[in-house]
Parts: C-alpha cells; structure tokens; sequence
C-alpha cells in the first residue's frame, strides 16, 4: 500500500486541510450540548429569555460555521482523493503498457482492465472517506468522553466504561461479519458461474437433454447463496439492538448517578442533558465508523491489487554488454535460439537456427502451440531470447533501440488489430507523414482498397473500436495495408490471411511477390499460403523440423507432407 | 400525462403487482414483521419521553424525586429491551422474506431460461441474460429489505413523533414540522445539481474504459508501431478531463450531508428556542425539553432515509422489471401433448419443402428438399458463414422451418418430444463446450449411469483415454473454469468421447479443426471415421475425403443450399461447388 503513497504527493495540502476542517467541525458539534445545558441552567432558571435567545443564536452560528468547515473540507477531500485517482490511471496505465508481454498474458486483459477502473475507483473512493471521516469519529467520540470530564468527572467514568464495551460489539460485529461477506460473494460468484456456464453451453446441454438437471443444480446454489445471506444478515443485525441496549443501559445509569449527584448539589440539570446528550453523539459516531470500516476494507482490497500491479518489473531489460556491431549480412538471423516464457517452464522454441537474407521470403508453417507466433515475436523483440541471439540487420535486437528497430519492422498480427479512428489514422499508425498516394499504393498491394472505395467516406470512414464495424476480412487486409505503410525492410504476416477466402490470398501474395527489397516473414497454417516462400521452416513442439523449399519438403519432411496432405493437395492431385 | 407516461405507470403497476404476488408466500412473516415494526417504533420513541421526566424528577440539589425515578429507570430499560428484541427479529424476519422471494425469482427466472427458444438466446447476449437473473436480482433484493426495513418503520417513526411531540407541546411541534422539509428540498436540489455532473462522469469513463480496452488488447501493434507515447497522451487527455469532471461530481455531492445537518442544526437551534421559552412560560418542563430535543435530532433522520429508499425502491422496481420481462418472454411452443417417444431409430431423414430464416425480411433457406437413407453421409460445405449451423439448428429442433417439415423415420419432428428427438442425435460442434466439473462429468454428460468400463471404453475409443490417463488426477481432473486449461484439441477429443459414450444413431458433427495440430487432428479424424460407421451422418465438412465420400453433399452459399449432389455431378455441373472446389482444392 506504500506504493501508492507517492501518488499523493502534491496534495500534502489537501491531505492536511481536509482532515482539519473536519476536527474543527467536530469541536464545534461538541460544544452544542455545552450550549444546550447553558440556556436550561442560566437562561431557563433565571428566567432570561435574551440569554435564550442569545444562546440559540449561538447554536445556529454553530451550524453555520460548521458548515462553512465541513465544505471546505470536502472540497480538499474530493481534490485529493480524484487528483490521487487520476495521478494512480496514468500511473497504472502507463505501467501496464511498458509489461512484458509474457506479464501482460499472464495478467489478462479483463483484470487489466479491472485494476485501471473499479479498483481506481474504490481506492478514490477510500481516499475521500479516509480523508473526511476516518479521524473524526473517533475524535468525536473521545472529544464527547473529555467534555463529559469537564461537565462532570465522576459521571464521566461511566463514559469510560462504555465506550470500550460499546466498540467491542460494533467491531466484533463487523470482525465476524467480515469473512461471512466473503462468503456470500463467493457463493453468489458460484450461481454467476452456473447461469454464465448454462447460457454458454446452451445448444450443447439441449442436445444432451441436461435441462432438468441444470435447473436443479440452479436452485441449489441459489439456496446456499440464500442461507448464506441469512446468516450474515442475523449477525449484522444485531448490531443496531445492541449497541441500542447497551447506550439505554449507560443513560439508565447516567440518569441515577446524575440524580444523586443533582440531590447533592454537585450537578445542574442542564449539565445532566448535556452527558446523555454526549452519550447519543458516541453511539451515532461508532455506527458510522464501524460502517466507514467495511467501505474501506474493500478500498483496501482494491489498493493491494493496485499496488502489486505496480509492482511487476516492466518490460525489456537493458543489454549493455551486447555488441552494437554488425556481426553479418543477413536481414534476419537466428542463432541457437531458446525462448522460455516463464523461468522453468516449458521452452517455446529450442535451439532455432535460421538466416533471412534482404528481399528473402520466408515461410513458417506447423501446428498450434508449436511455436510459429513466439519465433516472428522475437524479431520485433517483443520478447527476450532465453538462450542464443536475434540479429536484424546484422546487429543484435537486445542492442537495437527498440522504436529504431521496430520502425524497420511491418508487423501484422494474428489478431487483426484496428484502432478507433478514420481508416486514415489507422494507416499513419505505419507512417505518420505518409501521403495520400502511398496509403493508396499500400491499400493496393493489401487487397484492401475496394474495402475503402465501398465504405461512405473512403479513407475517413471511422473505425468503431476494435473494428467491430469491419468483417474479419477487411481488418486483416487494412491491418496488412497499415504495415505496409512504411514501406518495412521486414515484413511479419502472423497467420495473417486466415479470415481471406482463397482467392484474395492468392492476389496477395502475387502482390507481396513484387515487394523486392524486403524481407517477408508469412506465418501459416496452409501450406498453399507459403509454398512460394524461397524458405519454409517447419516447426514442431519449438524445434525446427526442417527447412527447405516446397518441393524439397514434400519429398523429404514427413511432418510437412503430413500436414500437406491434410489440406487436401495429395487428394485434389490425384483427382 | 401523455400516453407513454401512463404506459409507464401501467407497468409499473403491474410489476408492483407481480413482486406482491412473490410477496405473497411470505404473508405471515411479513405481517408479524409489521407488528414488531410497530412495537420497535413504539417503544423508541417512547423512550425519550421516559427520559425527560427521569430529567424532571432532578430538578436541583435536595429536589429529587427517587420514589418516582427508580421505576421510570427500571421502564427505560425494559423499554429499550423490548424495542432491540423487536428490531432483531424484524431484521431476521425481513431478511428471510427479501432473499426467499429473491432466490424464488431468480430460481423462476433460470427455470424459464430453458424452456425459451434458441431464436432468443441467439439474439441477446448471454452477458446481458446473466446480468439479468443476477445483478438485477441483486438490485431488487437491496431495494426491498431496504424498502421492508426503513420505508415502514420510518413512515411509522415519523408519524408517532409528530403524535407525540403534540401531546408534549403543539407550539414547538409545528416549528419542527415546518423547518425540517427544508433539508429534503436542499438534498433535492443538490442532487438534481450533482446529477448532469455524474452523467459526463460515467460517460468520459466510459470513454477512458473504451480506450484502455483497445490499447490492451493492441499492446503488441502499438509497441510494433512505437505509439506508445502518443496512446499515453492521448489517455492522459481523457483521464485530464475525467479529473475535472470528477472532482465537481465528488464535490458537489459530498454537500449533500454537510448542508443536511446543517439545516437538522437550524430546527435543533428553533427547538431549543421555542422551548426554552416554553419552559420559562411554564408551559413545558424542562425534561419535556430535553425530549424534544432528542425527538428534533431524529426527526429529520427518517425524511433523509425514505427519500434514499424511495430512490432506491424505484430502481429495485426497474430491475423487477427487467426480471419479469424475461420470465415472461414467450417460452418454446412446448412439445405437442400426444408428442410420442421418437424410439427405434435406424437413421432415415427427410426434409420435406422446408424454408426458414431467422428475420423475416431476410429469407435464407427456400423450399429446401432432401432425403437422407439410414447410414448416409450428408456433407455440409460452403463459405464461411454460408449458414451451416442453420441446418444443424433445425435438424436438433433449435429452430422450427417457417413452412414445411422435417421428417426422422416418416415422423415430423414437432410431432415427437424434443428429447427424444435430441437423444437420437450425437453432436460435437467446432466451439467445444466443456462445463467446469470433471473430465468424467464431462464425458457423462449424455448418459449419467454411464460405468467407468464403459467411460473409458468410450475415452478409448474416441483416442482421448491417453492424455485423460496423463492429467493430475486422470478421469477426477477437474477441467474448464478454475481447473486444468486442456488445448483446443483435447477438448474436442473431449467432446467426442462424450457423443461416444451414448451413440445415438444420428451424428452432427463440425469438421472444423483450424486450431488444432496436425497429430491431434489426424486423432479426430480417426475417431470421426469409427463414429460414423453405419450411422446416418450430417458433417459440416472441411476435408475433400469427406467430401468426396459423401452420400450426397449439400452446397450453401448465403444461407441457402444452392446446389445438391454427390461430388462427382456437382463437378460435371460447372456451378458454384466446381468453382470452390477449383479455388480451395486444386493446385
């Protein structure tokens, strides 16, 4: 949680203030019941009806006043707290954006994006309260217990005996409750679990005829969640009977040893209303802490994940040690690579040696989880090798500067990814400067400009999130186009064609054919997608089968052939 | 009021009525609720009474009254005894009746879910359904015990200060009443302030949400084209404009107790004056002062608490709403009452001038005719999204043809039950549905009963039985949400083995292994062929060999099947089928 304590920094003011104006506030509450007693003492007794309206008087400057400090300490509070909340996204956001990508897959994008919202908006919320309650209640509450001393110290002993009894019960209440909350969350994240699991399986638990089945074990986790909440709603329902017993037990006695203080001449009347009246202020002031309690529990929930997030080591460890020289002539070379995800496990790829020259096209090819997408990965230096070297251009990716490196590089990803914007910016995404011909040229070469000559606006037709107004198609083809853009000398296809139908394939890649000076990388699950390439490497379980032309393959890899086969190609010839 | 405003009204009416009709059940409870309700407020506002003429017994030194104090004492905490036993068995009683109804609501509206067509939960996104049977129910069970918990007893608290506060003093009573709305309008009025303030809120967090989605999900492209600075900037610009907003939005809503309190110390303030002066005109007694004194701090309190409840209730009926609604979304026309048992399956099918499509104004499959022998294999093939899962949606009875018939044994198919029908079907789709459970959960789920022999005979068979021997705790894994993450292809093998295990005589199955290694798939494909054996066959297909070994092949192209035949006519009629089988499969 320390970890987010920097965030404040710059509201060291409003940290100060808010609090402040609340515990001026807070003494100002107290004085009421001394203003109270003092208008039946001297006013009533005597007889004075100006002091009355004096004293009243007073009791609404009170009001007034207090009110002036409790919005001053607002206004520091919700400064702080939304300041600090809006200072902790930025952190958290640009935190998440420098991961490594082997973190960020770990993480998940939903709890990614969890942390940067509710969580953010838990722990402002924690702040806020922090800031205008967490210190005045419970300055209200010894207050209260002082000026019981000073109006009168042998009543105000009674003060000290129930004030510990009073907050045993609140917070022991809370203590149990506490867990049994957890429970009920987890018992309804069960019937959430069991109504998600019904209606994403739909078709399968009809055609299984589970209906009956599902509906009974429906209710049964709906019982469980129903017994759950009744047993924690019994408990936490006696906190208000309680401490209501317990605060009238304490006035019982007050109300006694207040009459035979009053009998002997030790205590007014007024000053008696002023302890039960200081009395009432306690109990309303340990409910709202025991209340602000369960709120900040669940801030502080929210603040631990927070401050893990910000914990993980971000991305791309500096290499000084690697030589900046170049060591060969290749756009690409693979030496002995071995790339492991996580220390331990399982390795992605093993001992990969394969070269590229400039203007070579290379083929990948085998089955999922075999390591096609983490070899292409590791050019851009998504990810770090574990053993062996990535040279592009001749120079190690480790000692490159990564936006120099990256800008030579046209990455299209599996995931044809789009951003919200015109068709326009999503293309300068490849070049910023790219004129309006070059955008044309590279719509061309992607197969991709009847895409923008069919959409109303042409290139600045707007791109919905996630290109969700696109089909699958056209996102991989304007993805295509954007790394096309900058004219790369390498250019990664990630299994980048799998949404085109066979014809717009081909038409692509006759088209990439005429791109002569750079280095293509085509990742592939169809053999027909790279049978051209100069190279193909197939992989298997992160080792490099083999590597060879088409031809050479067919006749010497059997995993090749295998795979070939599948595709229909042995049938369709013979037939 | 316009006609829409009634609507409105009508239907609020009418889930008030439905939520009483769930209320129902739960009468007696709620009734001696009532009762403890009214005793509880009773005896806490008699309380303070009893307390201001213990206060008159102690007038000054020498003048107390002990005879009568002791007893006044001894009512306080019998009093207050009786009210806390009262309020807890009211809380319990309460609770009881709010999460019963609740669970019975949702229990209905999970129940009514599986009888609801496919057509429906095709349409609404299940997240939205979920969202629904849970986070509504929610909402509604919270607007309820606090409508239940605070609406009645605070009415009541109201009405029996005002009762007692006149038997004391009508004078000062009509100053309490006047001054204390006042903080109802002030929190109105902020609220009605604060109100756009939070709408721009949620929408510019919406909009940052939006934003830090994208760039999650793009990590890589954005590092690939070094944008990152631009995207932070571009989130900064966001997340500036969201402080703003969120800053007046916390702010101006946090006045709401600030200035409540303030106005609950003008009328602390009238009373203590309009008393004082009372006492001094010897109307009132000092102790009758102190109590309403006590009665003007809690006066305001239940005015502040019922317009957060109403407030509250009003979004619980809007959820009820919602709930209702889906409960009473029209459920599948049930299966005819003399629908037979569909018994002594050998496999023959006939589609019979069939036509359906899911909108009407979009007609996807006309006149559709076909005639399927026990045994035959029927390839489905076409584009993607040609439509092949509309056969297989009414094949299984997902969907009902808009005309015509389906025929399985010479038997329309609305003519027998729905589970019949589906028990003769065995089905692996291309999603590969696992339920979080065990792998032999998993793999029973057709046939309960089914023995280990026989499950692992049916593993065996579909080649899963090695990689289940091989996980931590073999056929007991647990699998699916929260268990062991299995590839897409063991998963499918999975599925197989359960289709498998029951062996119905018909077979829906999806080619599709896109995602699948050239092992694994060549393992499906193997347990495919020795499922099919003497099994009539629909396959959406995505292998020439299939294709081409297909009793007959049907051709979709948009939803229709445009061409029928086995390969070799299909070939020799130069349509769409030669022209895809010419782009997909020859060299």
């Amino acid at each position: 949680m320390k970890r987010l304590l920097p965030y404040l920094k710059g509201y060291g003011r409003d940290c100060v203030l808010g609090p402040l104006f609340k515990l001026f506030e807070a003494v100002l509450e107290l004085l009421v019941p001394l203003v109270v007693a003092r208008v039946i003492d001297t006013g009533i007794r005597g007889g004075d009806r100006a002091y009355v309206v004096r004293a009243c008087l007073l009791l609404m400057l009170i009001g007034l006043v207090g009110l002036g400090f409790s919005v001053t300490a607002q206004y520091f509070a919700a400064r702080a707290a939304v300041g600090f909340a809006a200072r902790l996204r930025h952190a958290l956001f640009a935190h998440l954006g420098q991961l490594s990508y082997a973190e960020q897959d770990r993480l998940g994008t939903s709890a990614m994006i969890t942390r940067m919202t509710s969580d953010v908006n838990q722990i402002q919320n924690g702040v806020n309260l922090t800031l205008r309650l967490l210190l005045r209640s419970p300055f209200v509450v010894f207050g209260a217990m002082i000026m019981a001393f000073t109006v009168d110290a042998r009543s105000a002993l009674l003060f000290v005996g129930t004030i510990p009894v009073l907050a045993a019960v609140v917070f022991g209440i809370m203590l149990v409750t506490i867990p049994l909350y957890r429970r009920v969350q987890s018992s309804l994240d069960r019937v959430v679990k069991a109504a998600r699991e019904n209606l994403s399986g739909v078709r399968v638990l009809r055609a299984f005829r589970r209906e009956e089945e599902e509906i009974r074990s429906f209710q049964k986790h709906s019982e469980t969640l129903d017994a759950d909440q009744r047993f924690v709603g019994r408990i936490s329902a006696l906190m208000n009977p309680l401490t209501y017993v317990l605060v009238n037990l304490a006035v019982v006695l007050l109300l006694r040893t207040g009459a035979l203080r009053i009998e002997a001449g030790l205590l007014t009347q007024g000053a008696l209303i002023a302890l039960y009246n200081y009395m009432s202020q306690i109990l309303a002031e340990l409910v709202k802490t025991a209340n602000l309690i369960i709120t900040l529990t669940r801030s502080a929930a929210s603040a631990k994940r927070a401050a893990q997030t910000l914990a993980l080591p971000t991305g791309m460890p500096e290499h000084p040690e690697i030589s900046r020289e170049r060591q060969n002539g290749d756009a690409v070379r693979f030496t002995g690579v071995t790339l492991r995800y996580h220390e331990g496990g399982e390795a992605a790829l093993t001992g990969i040696d394969l070269s590229a020259r400039p203007g070579e096209t290379v083929g990948i090819i085998g089955g999922t989880g075999s390591g096609k997408s983490s070899l292409v990965n590791l050019i851009p230096r998504f990810y770090d090798v574990t053993d062996g070297s990535v040279t592009v251009d001749g120079v190690d990716v480790r000692a490159w500067d990564p936006s120099a490196l990256r800008r030579r590089i046209g990455v299209v990803p599996q995931n044809a990814v789009l951003f919200r914007g015109t068709i326009r910016d999503n293309l300068r995404w490849g070049a910023p400067d790219a004129t309006e011909e070059e955008m044309r040229e590279a719509l061309a070469l992607a197969q991709a400009a009847e895409i923008v000559d069919g959409k109303p606006g042409g290139l600045d037709y707007m791109i919905e999130q996630g290109g969700l107004n696109l089909s699958g198609g056209q996102r991989q083809r304007l993805t295509i186009a954007r790394a096309l853009v900058r004219r790369p000398e390498i250019l990664i296809l990630d299994d980048s064609a799998s949404a085109l139908d066979f014809a717009t394939d081909a038409a692509l890649r006759q088209a990439l054919r005429t791109l002569t000076d750079t280095t293509v990388f085509i990742v592939s699950q169809r053999t027909s997608s790279i049978a051209h390439a100069d190279k193909i490497v197939v992989l298997e379980d992160g080792r490099a089968r083999d590597c060879g032309s088409h031809a050479e393959l067919l006749a010497r890899c059997p995993v090749y052939r295998e795979i070939y086969d599948s595709q229909f190609k042995k049938e369709a010839d013979a037939s | 009021m316009n006609p829409s405003s009634r609507d409105n009204g009508a239907q609020r009416r009418q889930t008030v009525r439905q939520v009483l009709a769930h209320i129902r059940r739960y009468r007696l409870p709620l009734a001696v609720s009532v009762l403890l309700a009214l005793v509880s407020v009773a005896q806490t506002l008699y309380i303070p009474l009893l307390i201001g003429d213990a206060v008159d017994c102690a007038v000054g030194a020498g003048a107390v009254d002990f005879s009568r104090l002791a007893p006044l004492l001894l009512r306080i905490a019998l009093c207050a005894a009786c009210a806390a036993l009262a309020q807890w068995c009211m809380s319990v009683l309460n609770n009881r009746i709010v999460f019963h109804v609740v669970r019975d609501v949702r229990v209905e509206a999970f129940t009514h879910v599986q009888s609801l067509p496919l057509s429906y939960l095709d349409a609404h996104p299940s997240g939205a359904l979920v969202s629904r049977i849970i986070t509504d129910a929610d909402q509604f069970a919270d607007g309820l015990l606090l409508g239940f918990s605070q609406l009645f007893t605070g009415v009541v608290t109201i009405l029996g200060t005002l009762v007692f506060m006149l038997t004391i003093h009508p004078l000062i009573t009509a100053a309490v009443v006047v001054l204390t709305p006042v903080s109802l309008l002030v929190a109105r009025f902020i609220a009605r302030r604060t109100y756009g303030l939070f709408r721009t809120q949620s929408e510019i967090r919406a909009e940052e949400t939006a934003l830090v989605d994208e760039a999650l999900a793009g990590q890589k492209t954005i590092a690939a084209f070094s944008h990152e600075e631009a995207t932070l900037a571009q989130f900064d610009g966001i997340n500036d404009r969201l402080e703003k907003c969120a800053r007046g939005a916390t702010f101006f809503s946090s006045l709401v107790n600030p200035s409540t309190r303030f106005v609950n110390s003008l009328v602390y303030a009238a009373v203590a004056l309009t008393g004082a002066l009372a006492v001094i005109g010897g109307t009132l007694t000092v102790g009758g002062l102190s109590c309403f004194l006590s009665y003007a701090a809690q006066y305001a309190k239940p005015f502040n608490e019922i317009s957060g409840v109403i407030t509250e209730l009003q979004n619980a009926l809007a959820c009820a709403a919602r709930l209702f609604a889906l409960t009473k979304e029209p459920a599948q026309i049930p299966d005819a009452p003399d629908a037979a048992r569909l018994a002594d399956v050998r496999g023959e099918v006939a589609v019979e001038d069939v036509s359906f499509s899911y909108t009407p104004d979009r007609p996807l499959i006309r006149d559709f005719r076909l005639r399927v022998k026990p045994g035959q294999r029927v390839a489905i093939v076409g584009p993607t999204g040609c439509g092949k899962t509309t056969m297989i949606n009414l094949l299984m009875r997902f969907y009902d043809p808009d005309s015509g018939a389906i025929l399985v044994e010479g038997r329309d198919i609305r003519t027998v039950t729905r589970q019949s029908l589906r028990e003769n079907y065995g089905m692996v789709l291309q999603e590969t549905w696992l339920r979080s459970g065990t792998v032999r959960e998993n793999i029973t789920l057709g046939c309960p009963d089914a023995t280990d022999e026989e499950i692992a005979a049916a593993a065996a068979a579909s080649h899963a039985d090695g990689f289940i021997r091989r996980l931590p705790a073999g056929y007991d894994t647990v699998v699916g949400e929260g268990g062991v993450s299995l590839s897409q292809g063991q998963k499918q093998l999975l599925c197989i083995a359960r289709v498998m295990l029951a062996l119905p005589p018909m077979l829906i199955l999806d080619e599709a292994t896109s995602s699948i290694d050239t092992l694994t798939e060549a393992r499906i494909q193997a347990a495919f062929m020795k499922m099919m054996e003497g099994r009539t066959s629909f396959i959406v297909a995505h292998r020439l060999s299939t294709i081409r070994e297909a009793d007959v092949i049907l051709v979709m192209k948009e939803g229709n099947v445009v061409e029928q035949g086995t390969h070799g006519e299909l070939l020799a009629r130069g349509g769409f089928y030669a022209s895809l089988y010419n782009s997909q499969f020859a060299p």
